[in-house]
């Protein structure tokens, strides 16, 4: 009889096969459902801007939107959303919808960046709205740190949470991290307000203190942990997940390793 | 056998007798454990031993190494290490060797004891926690003769003006305690902020004024009075700040399906306050296509398009709308103060 | 080593010569600690206060715990400028400005959940072995009431930085104290000085949290310990182990070696810990700011079954004499936690008025033998498990993409239903576990080898138990349950206390009335002769049996399962070569 056999009725044997099958199960997993969302190549493009971005709405989005954006059921009007929507939804991949349904995730791109330049104006001349930030908008250098965090934890941390981290909203919606955003696509959502989010309009938070949140925000994403591993920066409850599993953990096992005779 | 001299000394059967009248040896012989490698092959013994050894040297090694961290190492300077990322390096090279050495120190002292130390486990008679019969027929009968000889019993006079005086005299202790709390009580001051007619609404944290058309549909708009910057410095507290929070949120008119007044909304623009009803979080988790709020704490729902009306989670009352107006120049101000109290229920709260 | 001796020898007698000490040294230095890795999470909920006490009083040098408004000039950038009460900048300043004090502040935080933690998985460790039972119940008390003062020493010690969340917490405290029926307002203006958050509540809380608390604490694990140094300390039920002795190893040298050690590995790991994972980042926080507010807002672990029990309430406010009563808050906030650590409190009593066992315990249940009694505290578990799963919801719903509104209607559902499931499923596997000990005394282990007679037949070979499983196995303790009393006594009359006798009977059935009898000495004997001639009369058998000899494994025919029917096949003890010579 070979080892592995002699083993099987080991009080740990349980354990490991459940271990085993958790892991079978996650390996499975991650195959299949990287396999699921794969696929839809970038589309051709054509001459002029405008032109090349209706030709582009109109194989792209117009199945939801409607050939003339004015909206379908399954989607809203796109007349009046701005250049800055277009270039929110289209750059960070959330448009088009990988599904119907559910919160629009973020997402690698569909489009280049002129693609998106393009779709951005055609949707931009259907009717006023807010316009991509321009390069001196978003230049927050020499914006006030201390004040953004005020502006941050104000406005933005009861969804985003302190850190950026991200935050459940109600029935299944939720608030995504913003660890990925750009300082365009920060700015662009407080201008248009996507999906839950409500619009913090440049009449309400000027656009220099916009800047002083990029600035802050920028800060979150590239800032030190002073303090060690920082646990997703959730707050009390992965500290409590790592307590119990690796504090209790090692100090169990050390325990076992105690009371167990020496041999 | 040379490591078992510790208080233990091998008798004539081989078990070890523990040198003390109420201990005796574990006498069943099939449970005698077998011997431990460092009991019979003496390079383990000497293996174990310089292990242990070992484990102390690099204890005091580490603890030298963590003394020059902390000095050498300037608490600003930053140190990238692999799954913490960025991190101070005063703090993981100080923390993780002190630790370390302390670690040691305990691993060390443990494989002593459990590979060197005499394994052989000994046996305690456990005594009887009850006392004898007799001792405790003593001990209540001293107790009983004290207890007639006080008279406590049978004084009747006495003892009941004693336990009237004992029955007084936490009073004082309990009333020095007062001035725990402020010299004036109103319960009704929970509920109360200082919001009152034409009290301009301004943007926190920025205390700017805001006119209507500043707020666009779909617009959420954390707000507070404009007085609130100077009674903060005036009373050196939060406690105005802490009910006085306020949300502006627009929806399009068509969209507002009852409100808890008439007219209370502007152009529609509504304002309620920022305190949750349930236990007093500051809420503005602002869905805007549902126009649902949630409160990060609870997860109490309130929908701001039916009144504020409560729709999910374990608050009981809807939150409080503020009637909300443009003064002459255009700014939108309260139209009033707080029609019923905001915040939390309380017991004096009237309704 | 004769000069050792003489050193110790002096010094010993130096404090005998004043304090007659040597009887007492003797005594406690024999003193004799039984061994098991559950007896340890204990230690390290003492270890951890150690801790606590230790880097407390480091942090006690900078702290200043003052609510007085000040402009934020330390080291820590992003908050440069930013107005602060000085309890929130002091903390900063320990954690940017204090060589080391990040460190240690990283350390009381961990050991502070260490040390609730480890209350509680000991607690546990407790009730599922029966420990609480007499003659401990009054220890048992003690460690209820040390489980709740941690609770208020922690929530205490989270409040201090005065940072954004904690801040949260104690708006919460406050939203939960108003909603006490009469005194609630006054309880609040008292606690906090006037209204939240006032100036007055972080230099209270101070005290309570560094004083008042800490020295109770202390005060009772001091009793709590003197109790275990005079009971002596339970063991597990093992060879040469009864109720009236202790089997272990003396405190000198190898109890004193391996709990010095023990806290030792404590202190390191948790300073090891601190250096390497972020705990309670302030600074990331903020300032407390009662119009700010963080998504995932929540407490330590040990109030996340508090914050839980206040999600999942529905939204109930009564009104009784024109003042609103919101049972919403006061039901999960305060009469839910009442109910739940009074009926810890009161178990042991409970038990033992439901069983009748008014005997003293010094061996420990495995909780498979107190089936009804592991039951209930899976059932307590689960129950506190979800609400404390609940107390997380947003943090598993936005990882795992449900849905809050989803979870908390599964909790408020779940609490009513699944601890009834866990404690079913619960006594059934306990019960199997008692029948397979059963089986295990009465023919053995099962060794998973397969073996095929010469006629064909197919046989699983069982081998012997060890002694020491023997041993473990026969401390099972069996307890009758009380009898029905009869409905007239002898002389036909209706007996007046019989209503009360019923119901205790019928409890005592609910404790013990499916307990699975563990195998009498005749039936083990009977087993044992069973087999004798079971070889005798099978020729073949017995052939392979004397092969299985070399092995030592004996055969196991399914046709005389004791289990099944009243024969018995032997048992690993009674196999010896004897029935092969015959």
């Amino acid at each position: 009889m070979n080892s592995l056999a002699a083993k099987r009725r080991h009080p740990g044997a349980v354990l490991v096969v459940l271990f085993m099958g958790l892991c079978l199960t996650g390996v499975i997993y991650s195959v299949v459902g990287s396999a699921a969302t794969a696929g839809a190549a970038p589309k051709a493009a054509s001459s002029t801007e405008v032109d090349h971005g209706r030709q582009l709405f109109i194989e792209g989005c117009s199945s939801c939107h409607g050939i003339g954006a004015q909206g379908t059921q399954n989607a809203p009007t796109l007349v009046g959303v701005g250049a800055a929507a277009v270039d929110f939804q289209v750059s960070t991949g959330r448009m088009p919808l990988a599904a119907p349904g559910g919160q629009a995730e973020r997402k690698p791109p569909l489009y280049t960046d002129e693609q998106i330049s393009n779709l951005a104006a055609f949707i931009a001349t259907l009717g006023p709205g807010p316009e991509i930030p321009s390069a001196s908008d978003l230049n927050f250098i020499n914006a006030d740190l201390a004040e953004g965090g005020d502006l941050f934890r104000t406005n933005c941390a009861q969804c985003h949470n302190f850190a950026g981290s991200g935050g459940a909203l109600s029935n299944g919606q939720y608030a995504p991290n913003l660890r990925q955003a750009t300082p365009r696509q920060i700015y662009e959502a407080m201008l248009t307000g996507p999906q839950a989010m409500p619009v913090f309009a440049n009449t309400t938070i000027t656009p220099q203190d916009k800047q002083k949140i990029l600035k802050y925000v920028t800060y979150l994403q590239t800032s030190p942990n002073p303090g060690g591993q920082d646990l997703g920066r959730l707050g009390p409850v992965t500290e409590s997940l790592a307590l119990f599993t690796i504090g209790f953990g090692a100090l169990i096992a050390v325990s076992i390793w105690i009371g167990a005779r020496a041999k | 056998m040379s490591s078992n001299g510790h208080g233990i000394e091998p008798t004539d059967n081989g078990v070890s007798a523990h040198k003390s009248d109420d201990l005796a040896p574990v006498e069943d012989q099939h449970v005698a454990h077998p011997p431990r490698r460092t009991d019979i092959d003496p390079r383990a013994e000497r293996r174990a031993e310089h292990q242990v050894a070992t484990m102390f040297g690099l204890a005091g090694l580490t603890a030298i190494v963590s003394v020059v961290a902390f000095v050498a190492i300037d608490p600003d300077r930053l140190i990238y290490v692999p799954v913490i990322g960025e991190t101070s390096a005063n703090n993981v090279v100080f923390g993780a060797t002190f630790g370390l050495s302390m670690f040691l120190i305990g691993a060390g002292a443990i494989h002593w004891a459990r590979q060197l130390m005499p394994a052989q486990e000994v046996v305690a008679e456990r005594h009887d926690l009850t006392s004898d019969p007799a001792d405790r027929a003593d001990a209540i009968a001293v107790y009983q003769e004290g207890a007639d000889g006080s008279g406590f019993a049978q004084r009747k006079i006495i003892r009941r003006s004693l336990l009237g005086a004992m029955a007084l005299f936490p009073l004082p202790l309990l009333i020095i305690l007062r001035g725990l709390g402020p010299k004036v009580m109103d319960p009704q001051v929970l509920g109360e902020t200082i919001w009152k007619r034409n009290e301009p609404i301004v943007t926190d944290p920025t205390s700017r004024k805001l006119r209507p058309q500043d707020i666009p549909v779909g617009g959420l708009v954390n707000a507070v009075p404009e007085s609130l910057k100077e009674i903060e410095e005036r009373e050196g507290t939060l406690n105005a700040r802490a009910k006085a929070g306020l949300i502006l949120v627009r929806l399009t008119p068509g969209e507002i399906r009852s409100q808890q007044g008439d007219g209370w909304d502007y152009q529609g623009i509504l304002a309620f306050s920022k305190i949750c009803t349930h236990v007093g979080c500051p809420i503005s988790l602002y869905e805007q296509r549902t126009h649902h709020l949630l409160c990060p704490c609870h997860q109490s729902t309130f929908d701001l398009a039916d009144s504020g009306s409560v729709v999910f989670g374990p608050a009981r009352r809807h939150l409080p709308q503020l009637p909300i107006t443009v003064d002459a120049e255009g700014y939108l101000v309260a139209a009033s103060g707080f029609q019923e109290p905001i915040g939390p229920s309380f017991w004096e709260r009237s309704s | 080593m004769s000069q050792t001796v003489k050193a110790v020898g002096g010094v010993v007698g130096w404090v005998d010569d004043r304090l007659t000490t040597s009887s007492f040294f003797k005594r406690n230095l024999n003193k004799v600690f039984p061994e098991h890795w559950s007896f340890m999470l204990g230690e390290i909920a003492l270890y951890s206060f150690i801790i606590l006490l230790l880097t407390g009083t480091y942090l006690t040098l900078w702290f200043k715990p003052s609510m007085i408004e000040i402009i934020y000039n330390g080291s820590y950038i992003p908050l440069r400028g930013v107005k602060m009460s000085e309890a929130y900048a002091s903390t900063l300043d320990i954690s940017f400005d204090v060589r080391g004090g990040l460190l240690m502040r990283q350390i009381h935080h961990w050991a502070a959940l260490f040390f609730v933690g480890a209350m509680s998985v000991h607690m546990l460790r407790v009730f599922f072995t029966g420990a609480f039972r007499k003659p401990r119940e009054i220890n048992w008390v003690i460690g209820v009431v040390l489980l709740t003062m941690g609770l208020i020493e922690g929530f205490a010690g989270y409040s201090l930085p005065d940072d954004l969340l904690s801040g949260t917490g104690l708006r919460i405290a406050q939203g939960i104290i108003l909603s006490l029926p009469v005194i609630g307002s006054y309880a609040s203006f008292f606690l906090f000085g006037g209204e939240f958050p006032g100036s007055d509540f972080i230099p209270r809380l101070y005290s309570i949290h560094i004083l008042l608390v800490p020295g109770l604490i202390l005060a009772l694990i001091t009793a709590h310990l003197m109790m275990i140094w005079y009971q002596k300390h339970t063991q597990f039920p093992g060879p040469g182990r009864t109720e009236k002795n202790v089997v272990g190893y003396p405190l000198m040298p190898i109890y004193m070696a391996k709990a010095g050690g023990f806290f030792f590995i404590v202190f390191g790991f948790t300073t090891l810990l601190s250096a390497l994972v972020a705990i309670n980042p302030i600074w990331s926080y903020g300032p407390y700011n009662p119009s700010q507010v963080s998504a995932g807002s929540q407490p330590d672990w040990y109030i996340g079954f508090l914050d839980g029990a206040l999600r999942a309430m529905p939204p109930i406010e009564i009104e009784i004499f024109g003042h609103p009563l919101g049972l919403n808050i006061l039901f999960p906030a305060l009469i839910l936690p009442g109910l739940m650590f009074t009926a810890l409190g009161l178990y042991p009593w409970i038990e033992q008025w439901a069983t009748g066992d008014k005997k003293e315990h010094h061996l420990l249940d495995r909780p498979r033998n107190a089936p009804t009694r592991t039951a209930i505290g899976v059932m307590a578990l689960i129950f506190y498990c979800l609400l404390w799963i609940n107390g997380s919801n947003d943090i598993i719903a936005s990882g795992f993409n449900l849905s809050i509104n989803a979870m908390t209607w599964f909790t408020r559902v779940g609490i009513l239903v699944l601890p009834l499931v866990a404690f079913v499923i619960t006594k059934r596997i306990c019960l199997s576990l008692q029948r397979r000990d059963r089986e295990k005394l009465l023919h053995g282990r099962e060794t998973g080898q397969i073996l095929r007679l010469p006629h064909g037949e197919f046989i699983e070979i069982h081998g012997p138990i060890t002694a020491e499983d023997r041993a473990v196995l026969l401390a099972k303790h069996d307890i009758e349950p009380l009898a029905l009393p009869e409905s007239h006594d002898a002389n036909g009359v209706r007996s007046p206390a019989r209503r009360k006798k019923k119901s205790l009977a019928k409890l005592s059935h609910f404790m013990y009335g499916d307990n699975v009898p563990k195998p009498t000495a005749e039936e083990l004997a009977d087993a044992d002769s069973h087999l004798h001639h079971e070889l005798e009369s099978d020729g073949p058998v017995l052939e392979h049996h004397r092969q299985l000899e070399a092995i030592g494994g004996v055969i196991h025919d399914p046709s005389h399962d004791p289990t099944h029917s009243t024969g018995h096949a032997p048992t690993g003890r009674q196999e010896s070569g004897e029935p092969a010579q015959k």
